[in-house]
């Protein structure tokens, strides 16, 4: 009797694990088209209703704890918190919410009249959900197929770029973020117009690196850094994202023992972690197009 | 645990409940930049509570559901959380821990796996991540939140399971003293 169970626990056991490691070498093998990829999708599709409704169920419980959250993370707004506190604390966090949203989609209103991105057809779209781990820096949103949004569009909030469409079903889409370790872009610095890369400084978390094209280029603290958009006169290379598209702010550059150990620290200028409200770019080509 | 229709879909309510809430509000609440992961703690509890099997069978399906929703590659956080629940529901079922405070500890620890193999696992399939401070920090305080959440969670998960649990004897002679019944000093 004592001799079944075991077997039995060990079976279970073995099976589970031997499942797990046919579906990561299945899934990590196969292209974004294949079978897997296709069923998590369906899957994806047929959630995503479910996770919206809850998201918007738990808005009001997820900005009570935010708001402590925050009260913790920053020192800074602790007067704010102070004088905001006679308030009823579920009423505030339910204003605060509305503020917030309000304040996000006036900024990308603003952000599309000043910076012309109008003309990249935005879609707007809420956050549904966020990973919580630093490996995949990614979160779902609430516009997909259906809205005309497509796999790589950009993904922007009122501050710069957010990331970009990994994945795409009929109401929803998987958006990668710059912060996540397998994205990277092509970007140029204000100053003084040098071209590099912007990838993600793995296993540190939030922060971003610029590579320059040349190892000499005269790269200083606090220039902003913006998408290099399309540089290629030649057809089929255009860039993903339209250009001066704002990245992020050179925070550090580590000098070490030559000009090509040199690192270059950047800061996303868009608060990712705090994002509610994105616009999805579904037309990234459409200065090309004009011109 | 006795397995029944009603028990399997109590817990897997429960666990779908969980998995929904962690990535539609708990994952977006933030405490110095980190957020708690129920995932582990709630696999953890699965597994301290009615034992390594079903603690195994609980991580590899919340892990599954967790890969699908996050658009993750599949199986990995299945391999971690599988590994979790079967550990929790081993030190269960050998050394059966009595103590009010077991369940802190064996979540911390649960996270703490989780994250190793999770980390582990990203490593074998080609992130090229140096292990820096920022990132063991990051796991540090995940960790230190989660132990911080261990209790209630295990607390609702022991009140999902509690119907389908065998009567632990330990309750049932503290409840008999407290009724009414005859301690056995005074029957001696």
């Amino acid at each position: 009797m004592h001799d079944r169970a075991v077997r039995r626990r060990r079976a279970v056991l073995v099976v589970l694990v031997a499942a797990s490691l046919i579906l990561l070498t299945a899934y990590f093998g196969e292209s974004s088209d294949g079978r897997l990829h296709s069923v998590q999708r369906g899957a994806l599709s047929v959630l995503s209703p479910i996770q919206e409704g809850a998201s918007r169920v738990l808005k009001p419980f997820r900005d009570l704890f935010g708001w402590f959250g925050d009260t913790i993370d920053a020192k800074d707004e602790r007067d704010k918190a102070i004088a905001e506190r006679d308030a009823l604390i579920k009423e505030r966090a339910e204003l605060l919410n509305r503020l917030r949203v309000a304040e996000q989609k006036a900024k990308l209103e603003q952000t599309n009249d000043a910076r012309g991105w109008d003309k990249y057809a935005p879609v707007e779209a809420r956050v549904i959900t966020r990973a919580a781990n630093s490996w995949y820096q990614r979160m779902s949103i609430n516009k997909g197929s259906d809205d005309g949004v497509r796999r790589g569009d950009p993904v922007v909030n009122g501050a710069g770029l957010i990331g970009k469409v990994e994945e795409t079903w009929g109401g929803g889409a998987a958006v990668t973020l710059i912060t996540d370790p397998e994205f990277g872009t092509g970007g140029i610095t204000s100053g003084g117009r040098e071209n590099g890369s912007v990838m993600v400084a793995v296993g540190a978390p939030g922060d971003l690196l610029f590579e320059p094209v040349d190892p000499d280029a005269r790269v200083r603290e606090n220039e902003l850094i913006y998408t290099a958009g399309t540089t290629s006169s030649r057809e089929g290379l255009e860039s993903r994202y339209p250009a001066a598209i704002p990245i992020g702010i050179v925070t550090r550059i580590d000098l070490g023992d030559g000009d090509l150990d040199k690192r270059i620290h950047v800061r996303p200028v868009a608060d990712i972690k705090r994002t509610d409200v994105v616009q999805v770019l579904t037309e990234p080509h459409a200065d090309l197009e004009d011109g | 645990m006795t397995v029944t229709p009603a028990s399997v879909t109590r817990l897997t309510l429960f666990l779908l409940l969980g998995g929904i809430v962690q990535v539609s509000a708990v994952s977006q609440i933030t405490v110095f930049g980190v957020s708690a992961d129920l995932a582990p703690l709630l696999v953890a509890s699965a597994g301290f509570i009615a034992g390594s099997v079903t603690g195994a069978i609980v991580g590899f399906s919340l892990g599954l559901f967790v890969d699908v929703n996050l658009s993750q590659t599949l199986g990995v956080t299945s391999l971690a959380l599988v590994a979790v629940g079967y550990g929790t529901g081993r030190i269960r079922e050998l050394r059966d821990p009595a103590h009010g405070l077991a369940p802190v500890a064996v979540g911390a620890v649960g996270t703490a796996v989780a994250a190793i193999i999770f980390t582990l696992l990203q490593f074998l399939l080609g992130v090229q991540a140096p292990v820096s401070l920022l990132l063991l920090r990051e796991i540090l305080l995940t960790i230190v939140l989660n132990t911080i959440i261990a209790l209630p969670v295990f607390a609702l998960m022991r009140r999902v399971l509690a119907p389908f649990l065998p009567d632990d004897p330990r309750r049932r002679r503290r409840r008999a003293y407290t009724t009414g019944g005859l301690s056995p000093i005074s029957r001696a």
